[in-house]
């Protein structure tokens, strides 16, 4: 094995300092997060760098920490060097307030559909991509559902009784 | 064990035990005529050759594929033309979830039925959005389409679907041939956004 965890971490802070933190292994999974506003630099040196090589992106998601103040959601990348076969997982934290975070569609054209399913469930508003829309939900959706403040149950229904569903209350 | 049986003692196919006769309706016959309303010949010759329209997504679809199938076998209820074709049927079997984004398709092929039609909703998904108490799934279909008869279950089994089957039937054959011109009718679709 040529590249190994610990040489991607060396190679990341040799480039962006302290910019990049949170360096830790789950699993043997890489992960660490940087700020929003470098992640394209982030992502576009993963994807340069001649021993680096993360040239797929396998997934990208977000999460939802309503506890984390300032930084409720999470955005990431999974990102996939093919020629090692070593994965690694990538963060970036935004404040729900604004949810402004760079689209990776320029590098990546995999993350058009996967950022318009991020917007759909989360609300992040990916800047400058191309054609951002609900892509599974109904259009006429208001709210963004996987976001914690929502409860998963449809809201519209008046005859079913919680009590039944172990959650309390009745039907009025 | 089970003993293996065998067909052994066939039975002889009898045309007067084995095929059902539907009953005459009421009414005055004498020698050469027979005179009856209407509506109960019309109701007669329609409940026993409703052609249904399948709408399955999913599991319940399963359900119904073997109630299509010889061993339960829709067609002797004068079912066994299955139309493929919103335009040509007149019931429309809903099985299973549909999924909000699902709705105005389905509203789309009961709009293009022509009347006089019915809906038939199986499974509690379809009934009632079962399980599946979620931002992304109708609560039932009745939220946007008029339903006649619900068969509950999870999936129903082939002979509750058949059971709901022979209740729209009962319905067919006593309805009213005026009923779809009533202003009554009219006012239910209207409460559906359909004219």
């Amino acid at each position: 094995m040529s590249l190994t965890n610990n040489k991607i971490k060396e190679k990341l802070v040799q480039k962006f300092g302290e910019s990049v933190c949170g360096f830790e292994e789950n699993y043997e999974l890489l992960t660490f997060e940087a700020p929003k506003e470098i992640n394209l630099k982030v992502l576009q040196f993963l994807y340069d760098d001649e021993e680096l090589n993360f040239q797929f992106m396998t997934d990208l998601c977000a999460a939802h920490y309503p506890d984390n103040i300032g930084k409720e959601l999470a955005v990431v990348y999974h990102l996939h060097n093919l020629k090692d076969n070593i994965r690694l997982r990538f963060k970036v934290y935004t404040s729900i307030q604004k949810p402004d975070v760079y689209t990776a569609t320029q590098l990546f054209s995999a993350a058009n559909w996967m950022e318009r399913e991020t917007y759909d469930f989360y609300g992040v508003n990916f800047v400058g991509h191309p054609n951002l829309k609900r892509i599974l939900n109904v259009d006429e959706m208001d709210y963004f559902p996987l976001r914690k403040e929502y409860p998963l149950e449809d809201q519209t229904r008046l005859d079913k009784d919680d009590e039944m569903f172990g959650r309390g209350g009745t039907v009025v | 064990m089970r003993p293996v049986r065998f067909n052994i003692n066939p039975k002889e196919a009898q045309a007067n035990t084995s095929i059902g006769m539907a009953n005459t309706p009421a009414g005055y016959s004498g020698e050469g005529f027979f005179a009856t309303q209407l509506s109960s010949v019309v109701g007669l010759a329609r409940k026993n050759s409703l052609w249904p329209m399948p709408f399955a997504t999913s599991c319940c679809g399963i359900e119904f594929m073997a109630t299509m199938a010889s061993h339960y076998d829709l067609a002797r209820f004068g079912a066994e033309r299955v139309g493929f074709s919103p335009r040509q049927c007149d019931l429309l079997m809903v099985m299973r979830t549909i999924a909000k984004k699902m709705g105005p398709v389905l509203k789309q092929v009961y709009l293009q039925m022509a009347e006089p039609r019915w809906v038939l909703s199986v499974g509690a998904c379809a009934s009632s959005g079962g399980i599946f108490d979620t931002y992304s799934v109708l609560q039932g279909i009745d939220q946007i389409i008029p339903v006649d008869v619900y068969v509950p279950g999870c999936a129903p089994r082939p002979e509750a679907i058949l059971d709901g089957f022979m209740k729209i039937q009962e319905l067919v054959g006593k309805e009213s041939i005026r009923r779809r011109n009533s202003d009554h009718y009219k006012a239910l679709l209207a409460t559906y956004g359909i004219e």
